[in-house]
């Protein structure tokens, strides 16, 4: 069933997901995505710009931070706005990878546009990796 | 060198069409683990009231690539792109994209900041379908780095 405005609470977990992440992900999307930057897949070049190594493009993490949301709407067209800031990268390991970790929570309803913003805290290794991460749903 | 400020406001030329193909969408969709049936299945899609599959609210990104490379090659922008970092991202939708979307991206400098020696600066791509309606409009914040 659709998710019901009415029935929503702000604050309320409404999805979460882990998604595990490796190099041949970083691989997959810089092919689907047209971004060949090689601090995505070569650890001398991102070591020569400062870095500890490859990390994920922080496109892909936005774009699978919101596939709960996508999930719970059950239609990926009802997310009509989405914003992210990058605040911290994720490094993947060549063999260990990973883990990105997102808790998708009632942000705030707006009972007139039958809108509900989805706030989403997305995680790395502890940290959180993007900031004002927002969904906003339409449930109409 | 350092980002022009006069770039502020600047409106480029519209970027060549983009047609949306079905396997490209399920390509992206799989990057982003995006495994809803309205991403990969035409039938899914229908029944849900679209024309065709649906793509993942962040696929505009690759529509909106080719503004972006305007943007970084225009001669007096003084972007240099080895100092450039993706600061924030958003997309805001009048519609979704679906595969069969012909798509026309045009690019507007919309603001130019200093702060502490960087430069951010925002650009906003406005993608319309083949009728010139508003699908979505693309936002982008690049951080120029300064020179250390």
């Amino acid at each position: 069933m659709i998710p019901v405005l009415e029935d929503l609470h702000v604050g309320s977990v409404v999805a979460e997901a882990d998604f595990s992440i490796t190099r041949e992900s970083l691989v997959r999307y810089a092919g689907a995505s047209g971004d060949f930057n090689p601090i995505h897949y070569r650890d001398d070049i991102a070591q020569s710009v400062g870095l500890s190594g490859v990390l994920a493009h922080g496109m892909l993490t936005m774009g699978l931070a919101v596939q709960p949301v996508v999930d719970w709407a059950q239609d990926p067209a009802r997310v009509i706005d989405y914003q992210v800031r990058f605040t911290r990268p994720v490094f993947v390991d060549a063999s260990a990878g990973a883990v990105v970790t997102v808790v998708a929570k009632v942000g705030a309803v707006d009972l007139e546009a039958q809108v509900a913003r989805i706030d989403l805290v997305v995680t790395y290794n502890g940290a959180t990796v993007l900031g004002k991460a927002q969904a906003r749903v339409n449930l109409a | 060198m350092s980002v022009n400020p006069k770039l502020q406001g600047r409106v480029f030329p519209p970027v060549a069409p983009y047609l949306v193909g079905r396997e490209k969408v399920r390509e992206f969709s799989r990057a982003v683990f995006a495994t809803h049936p309205i991403n990969h299945d035409p039938g899914a899609a229908r029944a849900a009231g679209h024309a065709d599959i649906v793509a993942p609210p962040t696929f505009a990104v690759v529509v909106q690539e080719a503004t972006l490379a305007q943007l970084l090659s225009e001669p007096d922008a003084g972007i240099d792109f080895t100092r450039v970092v993706h600061g924030d991202q958003r997309f805001s939708y009048s519609r979704a994209i679906v595969a069969g979307d012909t798509l026309t991206a045009t690019l507007a400098v919309t603001s130019i900041k200093t702060l502490g020696g960087h430069s951010m600066v925002t650009a906003e791509s406005t993608v319309v379908d083949a009728d010139g309606a508003h699908v979505v409009t693309a936002i982008s914040t690049l951080v120029v780095r300064g020179d250390e």
